[in-house]
């Protein structure tokens, strides 16, 4: 799409926005509607935008398949591990309560991380997923 | 005026599904389809149900949408001539369907207090959360406290998901033999 200088100026005027936006969905969820699922599918709608305008060869130079599979596969990490430090730490698996001196703020930050997890796992399962159709074409063909 | 609202937002729905059925260009398909999502979404605005809402807006009409449009460039823009519609498939189809509505007779009225969802765990949720979880977000508190099992289950369904995906279609970069 070379040829098409205001959806190409527009894409790159918008991404930040988005990206922004999902950050706030992601760490706002607590307070308004939202939260890592919501996030997640979020900024990855920012690079779908970008493959889709830009090229899917370009957006994998962005983010390359590497960096994808560390990202999905940690994000499960962090969910179960909060589990796990809840047992290291006296209390029953995910009981973030355990994770501080006062319930409550083990409650926040057990929450903080396990959403933070989600999102993480979300993010990466939707770009892969769209990357992995995407370059199915014929006409875009690059190894992943 | 909310009623008014859901019986226009129901009424465009009926129509996506039904132009759905019967528009043989695929793109229109699944473009309709996420405009059907989005009039779901907005359902689900009208419900209170803000968190629901959102994620059908960011999956339903967002990236289920790119994802057909994705399988789209693979596949030819209009569907073949199919066969008639068989008399059969109708009439499973309506069966089912007054099934459905017939069971909807049964369910408690929209609202009502006394509904046995509102009798379980819903009102120790309220109550409690504040002081036991904290978020001002009932929603969060559930989904990532209450319930963090099926959170977790949840994660590693999308987990898997892009794993399965990745094996079926990515071609990897094979090894010389």
């Amino acid at each position: 799409m070379k040829e098409k200088p205001i959806l190409r100026v527009g894409t790159k005027f918008l991404i930040p926005f988005i990206l922004m936006f999902a950050l706030y969905v992601q760490f706002h969820g607590d307070f308004g509607p939202g939260g890592g699922f919501q996030a997640g599918v979020i900024f990855a709608s920012a690079f779908v935008l970008y493959a889709i305008v830009f090229g899917i060869a370009n957006a994998r130079r962005a983010l390359p398949a590497g960096i994808r599979r560390l990202l999905l596969s940690l994000g499960v990490l962090i969910y179960a591990g909060t589990g796990v430090l809840a047992l290291v730490e006296g209390g029953r698996f995910l009981d973030y309560s355990a994770l501080a001196a006062q319930p409550v703020l083990g409650q926040h930050l057990g929450i903080f991380l396990v959403e933070f997890g989600v999102g993480m796992t979300v993010f990466a399962a939707m770009t892969t997923i769209f990357f992995v159709f995407a370059s199915r074409d014929p006409s875009a063909r690059e190894q992943d | 005026m909310i009623e008014l609202l859901d019986i226009v937002i129901l009424g465009m729905m009926v129509v996506a599904a039904l132009a759905v059925l019967w528009l043989r260009d695929l793109f229109a398909v699944a473009m309709l389809s996420g405009a059907y999502s989005l009039m779901g979404a907005t359902l689900y605005v009208l419900l209170d149900a803000v968190d629901v809402a959102f994620t059908e807006a960011a999956v339903g009409a967002g990236i289920a949408t790119v994802l057909m449009l994705g399988t789209l460039t693979l596949v030819p823009r209009q569907e073949k001539p199919g066969k008639k519609p068989s008399l059969a498939g109708l009439f499973t189809v309506a069966a089912t369907g007054s099934l459905l509505i017939w069971a909807t007779l049964d369910m408690p009225e929209y609202g009502d207090p006394d509904a046995p969802i509102h009798h379980h765990v819903a009102p120790r949720y309220m109550k409690d959360s504040a002081a036991e979880v904290g978020p001002p977000n009932v929603v969060t508190s559930v989904l990532a406290s209450y319930r963090g099992y099926d959170t977790l289950g949840e994660t590693t369904v999308i987990f898997t998901a892009a794993i399965g995906v990745m094996a079926l279609l990515a071609r990897g970069r094979r090894r010389k033999p």
